[in-house]
């Protein structure tokens, strides 16, 4: 028996009010996570996500719980779908779902499994794991919030924020998608790659950053954990929105080992 | 007569001026026949380059955005070469979209394996929420994609369009339509097979049903044409067998013999003409009546 129609985002919204009393803080998230067990093999894959998760949904991103649906929302696409305990918490923690799901991670009656699907999250926009998907699509949206001409929540135009794993560029579909949103300068993308160098044959000596550069992206690469300049970087972002082409953020964490 | 493919990129370009949420995503391949609606729609009309897994995610990811999106290219690099966008991008996001190939089986007879996809529709039966719609004739082509665009909100559509025809267009249907019939054997003409079946079987006692929506297949249409003779050919322009899981649905209940005619699987190694393949995979007239003959134990 599949899982639609139960527990909606509405019945998330009461539970996680019910229980916690408002939105929790960065410092709680490492809680949030330890209720999910079970996916350890994706252990150093969550944690290196999880200030620049933070950061976007505290600071960045124009959605809540209760514009969820709305078609002005900026989208934020999980590309790296592997290790998304991370990804539950801020969720969670910004009331998207409520905190009482995450025990259940990756079991049968769940909604939160080892990779994410749209159909099952409030939030969720894109359903992924198999890597290399998120970026092309996202293209496809900015294309498509272009097309409709919509105004964002707060006026700016909505924007799409794509997160890739550096392993996960390896991926011939993303060079698909790095060329050609360059080559037309899509204007309402950001990527921000968590670089934890993890890609076996690495980026050669200029960094993931060239590959976009020489496409015709903005680049620029700060602390992965550093709160302060990853909002940075992504109000700069945010603001060039209309002068230049897609913008890319490449954040710095420690290695695996 | 314009071909299925100049209507197809007629009856897009005037979606295109009608529908302020259609798109359309290509990749290179027909880019000139989309040249005056580019022009009216650039920020609607996008070519991607010689990517056509971007394609595809473009396409998935436009829906997402709220958009109708028409994606289309040959049908060996629309449905194999990105067949897990499809399946991902398209299918599991619940994001739907009007695919539409040109190339069907063997127009490409020429142009050798790497631009034929008899195993298109396999494929695309396997990934949930595809309709699979076959023109037998480029004049059924303008209603079978606004049917399909306008179905969008249900479901994804693959239109399968083909330089092989029959001779005369017939009114659009999802149902199976009856063309002529008899009591021997049930005779399902799948798209462009509707011609060379008739003329193979012209002087035989069968029932012969024309096709062009083959998923969802029309199981009660079937089982009133198959009217108890116990005896089904199926004529498919694609892999022989696609559809032989449906007849058999379809008619669990009832006794049967089941002849499944379309292209073999296996690698042929013959250029040519299209009515040569025909011939080389027995789906000319003569290929499809030495078939049914044989199969009905009569003398051809």
């Amino acid at each position: 028996m599949g899982l639609r129609g139960v527990g909606r985002a509405a019945d998330a919204r009461g539970a996680a009010c019910g229980q916690a009393g408002g939105m929790r803080s960065y410092a709680e998230l490492p809680g949030l996570m330890t209720q999910m067990t079970g996916d350890e093999k994706h252990g150093p894959s969550a944690t290196s996500t999880l200030d620049v998760l933070w950061v976007l949904y505290d600071q960045v991103l124009r959605v809540s719980p209760d514009t969820v649906d709305d078609p002005g929302r900026d989208r934020f696409l999980l590309s790296k779908g592997h290790g998304p305990a991370a990804y539950y918490a801020v969720l969670a923690a910004k009331e998207f779902i409520p905190e009482s799901w995450l025990a259940g991670f990756g079991s049968a009656g769940s909604r939160l499994g080892y990779h994410p699907d749209r159909s099952l999250v409030p939030g969720v926009e894109i359903a992924s794991g198999s890597l290399g998907h998120g970026l092309p699509i996202g293209v496809g949206v900015a294309h498509g919030l272009l097309a409709r001409g919509l105004r964002g929540l707060g006026d700016p135009a909505p924007r799409v924020y794509v997160l890739v794993g550096d392993a996960e560029l390896d991926e011939g579909s993303n060079s698909e998608a790095i060329v050609y949103a360059g080559a037309v300068g899509l204007p309402n993308l950001t990527v921000v790659a968590v670089d934890n160098q993890s890609s076996t044959y690495g980026w050669g000596p200029g960094g993931i950053e060239a590959h976009f550069a020489v496409g015709g992206w903005s680049t620029v690469r700060v602390s992965g954990r550093d709160h302060e300049a990853l909002a940075s970087a992504f109000r700069v972002t945010a603001a060039g929105a209309t002068s230049a082409g897609p913008q890319l953020v490449v954040a710095t964490v420690e290695g695996e080992e | 007569m314009s071909d299925m493919r100049s209507v197809f990129a007629e009856t897009a370009s005037a979606l295109l001026d009608e529908d302020p949420l259609a798109a359309v995503v290509l990749a290179e391949i027909s880019v000139d026949m989309f040249g005056k609606a580019a022009a009216r729609h650039p920020d609607r009309v996008l070519n991607v380059g010689i990517r056509e897994q971007l394609m595809v995610s473009v396409g998935g990811g436009l829906a997402l955005a709220g958009m109708r999106p028409i994606v289309h290219t040959y049908a060996p690099f629309l449905v194999e070469r990105a067949y897990e966008q499809v399946k991902l991008d398209l299918g599991h996001q619940d994001a739907h979209a009007v695919l539409v190939s040109i190339g069907a089986s063997y127009d490409g007879a020429r142009s050798g394996r790497t631009h034929q996809a008899p195993e298109d529709v396999a494929l695309l039966e396997s990934v949930p929420g595809f309709s699979v719609v076959v023109p037998g004739h480029p004049a059924e082509v303008e209603a079978l994609l606004c049917g399909a665009v306008g179905a969008l909100d249900a479901g994804s559509t693959y239109l399968r369009l083909s330089t092989e025809a029959n001779l005369e267009a017939r009114p659009v249907s999802a149902s199976l339509q009856v063309v002529r019939s008899g009591r021997r054997a049930v005779v399902v003409a799948v798209g462009p097979m509707l011609s060379p079946v008739l003329e193979a079987v012209a002087d035989l006692d069968v029932t012969v049903a024309y096709a062009t929506t083959v998923r969802p297949f029309d199981a009660a249409g079937l089982r009133a044409a198959e009217a108890g003779s116990g005896a089904v050919v199926l004529v498919e322009p694609y892999l022989a067998g696609t559809s032989s899981h449906a007849v058999a649905s379809a008619l669990t209940s009832r006794p049967h013999r089941l002849l499944s005619l379309g292209v073999p699987l296996g690698e042929l190694r013959r250029y040519g003409t299209p009515a040569e393949h025909a011939a080389f995979h027995g789906l000319d007239a003569a290929g499809i009546r030495r078939s049914v003959t044989g199969f009905l134990g009569l003398t051809s």
